[in-house]
């Protein structure tokens, strides 16, 4: 294997330690990634050398710390290969990102009658502020169902689009069955009827590589927690002309350019969105994650990732009584499973005894678990620290727990 | 049996297994002993909320005591819920609200305990005293109104 994961694993000290007296298998990544000691580093230094508060103060630590704010928001435009930093918006995480978009999106383009389209296998934070807004404008939220595979059904997806619909946020790849959805073709079939299209890219980010350009995407948002960064910090990407159009979705300060007792002007992108403080130190984690992407190379990481996958489909096959859900062409990540006449929080409870991290229940899917038709399954999301052996225990630990409550 | 006799002989046999697995292996042996509710309650009404899995619990009330039973589709939480039932029913609920919750730490569940977790104990718990809280007003306000 010419990747290193040895090496790599030493740079994220939370992996060496012991879970129940066994050695920690952290295979929860989709819900938020670990930490490489740069990042943290990077963190401790923020509040070390340059705290502050930014883009007000004159003095020089807040002009420094500016600096880095604003550099990072340039190293994020290249990351995702923006237009201009004026696109790149900080958020908490993909959760606020998409809800500042149906508010802001919403408020002004949503009339009743309208339609928002989505996909079932939407996360509740690319379904909920969705089915909240299209209440309030009084608007209809419309589903691409999925195919026998678990991906999106493109023949039905076709169909849904008309002359009423006024966004598609769909998922880059999805956090339950690790199907990566054709976005570029989502979005060339909107574009055909000038509909914008919103990519939730929680799950991708830190998986593909993302050109927003490319893929001509309206809007992109992701979670800095999902790709090495620390928690509370995320992105929203805009496409400059719906980000013009668009109202704000806070107020306060940061986001003015005067203030009047009888009204307000405001700033210019990206701060009209930016209200409040921000995360300094969330960029200043966030910056360091992308180096250490970039450092580490995504082409050859995501090549490794799959490889781990591959392989835990392959051992999989071989437990009797396992059933992976969902087929997809393409997977990015994940693997959710069911092991037969088992709760899943039965397996995940007993396999957390073996020090074995994985996530079960619904996800933050429940629309898709009603879709499916089952209560919830257990889900092994990897990144590119996991070793195979780590996937032998698993294999090993599943075998286990059929053995105790069967 | 009193409440903290039971108690007390959980822990013992909880002290006989170290290894963290095998508690979780007792606790689900322990489940399939668990008096069996009655299938018109396992309904919506008589759900313990929670996301991961289901667990009902129903309560009657027999000359001063309270007898519970409950199931769950899933065997940890069956386990933990049974072993509530085996120190709550058949007590009054003067015992019931009174008993006070040691046993949990001694006999290594705490990690259920958290309220975040779904199907908790601490929700199992609560529920449990809030029958007993229940049937405890009921007695007062009859015996207020004999007088």
């Amino acid at each position: 294997m010419s990747f290193q994961v040895n090496k790599i694993r030493e740079d994220f000290p939370i992996l060496d330690q012991l879970v129940y007296k066994h050695k920690l298998v952290y295979f929860d990544n989709a819900a938020t990634t670990q930490k490489p000691r740069q990042v943290i580093d990077a963190v401790k230094y923020y509040y070390e050398h340059d705290n502050c508060n930014i883009h007000r103060g004159v003095h020089f630590l807040s002009q420094r710390a500016t600096g880095v704010f604003e550099d990072t928001r340039s190293e994020i435009k290249q990351f995702i290969n923006a237009a201009s930093p004026a696109e790149i918006i900080f958020t908490k995480g993909t959760t606020e990102s998409i809800n500042l978009v149906a508010h802001s999106f919403g408020k002004k383009f949503l009339s009743p009658g309208d339609e928002i389209l989505i996909s079932v296998l939407e996360h509740h934070s690319n379904f909920v502020p969705w089915q909240e807004i299209c209440k309030e404008q009084g608007a209809i939220l419309k589903f691409i169902p999925l195919d026998n595979r678990g991906d999106i059904d493109m023949e039905v997806y076709k169909t849904l689009l008309n002359e009423k619909t006024r966004l598609v946020a769909i998922a880059h790849s999805s956090n339950v069955l690790g199907a990566v959805n054709p976005v570029a073709e989502i979005i060339r079939l909107a574009h055909l009827q000038n509909i914008p299209v919103l990519v939730d890219g929680a799950q991708a980010i830190a998986h593909l590589p993302v050109d927003v350009q490319k893929l001509d995407c309206d809007f992109y948002c992701f979670s800095g927690h999902k790709m090495y960064a620390p928690m509370g910090i995320g992105v929203l990407y805009g496409k400059e002309k719906w980000l013009e159009e668009m109202p704000p979705y806070q107020t306060g300060g940061e986001m003015i350019q005067d203030v009047f007792f009888d009204h307000t002007t405001f700033n210019e992108l990206p701060y009209k969105f930016e209200a409040g403080t921000p995360n300094v130190e969330g960029v200043y984690g966030l910056r360091e994650a992308i180096h250490y992407l970039q450092k580490i190379n995504m082409n050859e990481f995501g090549e490794y990732e799959k490889q781990l996958v591959d392989y835990t489909l392959d051992k999989f096959s071989r437990i009797k009584g396992l059933k992976v859900i969902g087929n997809p062409r393409e997977r990015a990540g994940l693997i959710s499973f069911l092991l037969e006449g088992i709760h899943p929080y039965d397996a995940g409870t007993l396999i957390d005894k073996m020090g074995i991290a994985v996530r079960t229940g619904h996800h933050c899917a429940m629309p898709l678990m009603e879709y499916l038709k089952i209560p919830g399954t257990i889900r092994a999301s990897y990144s590119f620290y996991n070793t195979f052996e780590e996937i032998d225990r698993l294999a090993e630990a599943l075998e286990t727990v059929k053995k105790i409550v069967g | 049996m009193t409440i903290k006799e039971t108690e007390e002989q959980l822990i013992s046999e909880f002290s006989m297994f170290e290894d963290p697995l095998e508690k979780d292996s007792y606790l689900i042996e322990l489940g399939k002993s668990l008096p069996l509710i009655h299938d018109e309650y396992k309904a919506e009404t008589y759900l313990i909320s929670g996301c991961q899995s289901r667990v009902w619990l129903h309560a009657e009330y027999h000359d001063g005591k309270i007898i519970f039973t409950a199931d769950s589709d899933a065997l940890v939480p069956k386990g933990i819920i049974s072993i509530l039932v085996r120190i709550f029913s058949g007590h009054s609920p003067d015992e019931i609200l009174n008993a006070d919750m040691d046993f949990i730490d001694k006999i290594g569940l705490r990690e259920h305990l958290s309220p975040t977790r779904s199907n908790g104990l601490s929700h199992m718990i609560k529920q449990m005293k809030l029958y007993a809280l229940a049937f405890q007003a009921r007695e007062k306000l009859s015996s207020s109104g004999n007088q």
